[in-house]
């Protein structure tokens, strides 16, 4: 295992967020305070309380998944997207790193940046609300695997996309309606009957009921499932990886 | 000297159906200087890139100092430094810093003192700082070939080193090159140059086509291609070459005040003395000869244009 290449790919990743930290924290904190002026105090004082818990605290752990979510899906794209754009991508192929060295590297640090981002939303959200966390153990765990699985998805986006609007496109298109579909903002439960049973197609569902769940102990699915769903999602990820760096699959001709 | 690099009939056909490379096969030295002098599209880059991993070899080996690319990559690739032909640099990354992380990504613990005495040798130390989108156009190649130094590798690939450089900056590259070479250093490069494989090569090898037409000694291959010719200026102007000097095949130049002499250097009797001799007994008074012998771009297009095939 090359160790200093993979803290030499992390360390030059996390440089780049370090360069724009202001970017990098500010807008979440603004994003999660304006989420919290609208849904929090607007339109939240107006709903009763979800599953016995204040509107307001309901959604903190939906918020944190979304910026979470994004952020790793995100980072992870660009971070091996950028290489391949302005051609620097020619050093990772040469060097002596394997493809799970190179993984770790870029995915490891795309996770770390979401993390962190993850955890301003959580301080800034408690600066609005008060809300427990009945498992904080599961709640680092449930928020590690999100980042890492996310990032390990991104990463895969950021091998694929051929231009910068293929870039955007599936954050876009489908990750940021499962998101919002995916009970972010609301409890499952208050959905008719039939949504009820189409939104468990929905995979970000399982993380955010697991998630959540972790905060206040009440879930939309058991909470066994939810583990099961992100594992599941992080070894399909990994076995994509596994086949695109086995192939050169639009990284090696 | 033992060869560093060995490539047995390595063969690429792309995705496409395009066969870049024919079967090249090609011993490369420890410590000496190789170009690879092709035009564009003769297979160059490909080579290039398929030794260093950037692409997969359709059939074929490549070992480097013992190392199959392939099954012992780790240990081949880090004896090597590859500077692309195009400047491809992180735009907002400071110069130091995208050095010392080439040197991290190949495996050697950090080490400042390399990094500047690479970056003082590129004359880049006053530009550590900076970040790459500043830098001159040179400037930037060098920041490539630093990139490419910082694992302190045995061999480097430099693809197109001067492609697009003035002639200042290009003389600067090839004094670069020797310094890298006197360290120790096993240098190929491409290029469409000719004046540049003539300049700085101890071997060039020509390749087109995705073939290997030639390797050999700079030296020798000018010696052996080269032919050479005298010019013999006459003191007054002749209408045709005269009758006693048929058998040498001259031509008449400069409208009738010049005689050219073709010959081969190489040859036992290259026949300069009887021809001297004939002209005196011709009468022919001689103001002044020079000689000229053919150069490598002359070879080259002899050969590319397919006299060796």
């Amino acid at each position: 295992m090359n160790l200093t290449a993979i803290a030499a790919i992390y360390r030059y990743e996390m440089s780049r967020f370090f360069r724009t930290l202001l970017q990098s924290f500010l807008s979440p904190v603004l994003s999660t305070s304006l989420y919290f002026v609208v849904f929090g105090a607007a339109i939240g004082s107006r709903i009763d309380q979800v599953e016995g818990v204040s509107y307001g605290a309901f959604i903190v752990p939906g918020l944190v998944m979304l910026s979470v979510i994004t952020q790793s899906l995100t980072n992870a794209a660009f971070g091996i997207y950028f290489p391949k754009f302005i051609g620097t991508v020619f050093e990772l192929l040469s060097a002596p790193v394997s493809f799970l060295e190179i993984v770790i590297g870029y995915v490891g640090a795309a996770a770390t940046k979401a993390l962190f981002i993850g955890a301003m939303i959580f301080v800034t959200a408690s600066l609005f609300v008060d809300f427990p966390v009945k498992h904080p153990l599961a709640m680092v765990a449930f928020l590690m695997l999100t980042c890492l699985s996310f990032a390990l998805l991104g990463f895969i986006i950021g091998i694929w996309a051929g231009n910068f609007e293929q870039l955007q496109l599936v954050p876009l298109l489908i990750v940021t309606p499962l998101v919002f579909l995916g009970g972010s903002f609301y409890s499952i439960t208050m959905l008719p009957p039939i949504w009820q049973k189409i939104t468990l197609f929905n995979p970000v569902v399982y993380l955010i009921s697991g998630f959540r769940w972790s905060f206040f102990g009440t879930a939309d699915v058991p909470v066994g499932l939810s583990l099961l769903a992100i594992g599941a999602f992080t070894g399909i990820c990994l076995t994509a990886i596994w086949w695109i760096f086995r192939t050169g699959w639009r990284l090696r001709s | 000297m033992p060869a560093i690099l060995t490539i047995e009939d390595l063969r690429k056909t792309y995705a496409g159906g395009f066969e870049a490379l024919k079967g090249v096969t090609l011993d490369i030295r420890q410590g000496e200087i190789l170009a690879l002098l092709g035009p564009n599209g003769a297979g160059k880059t490909t080579l290039i890139s398929t030794v260093c991993g950037i692409t997969t070899a359709s059939s074929g080996s490549v070992s480097v100092a013992g190392h199959d690319i392939v099954t012992g990559y780790r240990a081949a690739r880090s004896l090597i430094g590859l500077v692309p032909q195009d400047i491809a640099l992180e735009p907002f990354e400071r110069v130091a810093n995208t050095v010392r992380f080439s040197r991290g990504l190949f495996g050697r613990p950090r080490n400042d003192a390399h990094i500047e005495d690479v970056l003082r040798k590129l004359s880049l130390w006053d530009k550590r700082n900076a970040p790459t989108k500043e830098l001159s156009g040179g400037m930037k190649r060098r920041v490539l070939i630093a990139k490419a130094l910082a694992h302190e590798p045995r061999i480097l690939f430099l693809d197109e080193p001067t492609a697009g450089v003035d002639v200042e900056l290009r003389k600067d590259m090839w004094n670069i090159v020797r310094e890298l070479q006197a360290d120790g250093v096993t240098i190929i490069l491409t290029t469409h140059y000719i004046e540049e494989a003539e300049a700085i090569a101890d071997r060039v090898g020509i390749i087109d086509g995705g073939q290997l037409l030639l390797v050999e000694e700079k030296d020798r291959l000018m010696r052996r291609m080269g032919r050479k010719q005298i010019e013999l200026q006459l003191s007054e102007p002749i209408g045709e070459v005269p009758a006693g000097l048929a058998r040498h095949k001259l031509e008449l130049a400069r409208d009738g005040c010049a005689l050219v002499y073709t010959y081969d250097s190489q040859a036992e009797r290259t026949g300069i003395t009887t021809l001297l001799n004939d002209m005196a007994a011709s009468g022919l008074v001689l103001r002044d000869v020079r000689t000229r012998q053919s150069s490598l771009e002359e070879i080259f297009v002899g050969l590319v244009s397919g006299d060796a095939r």
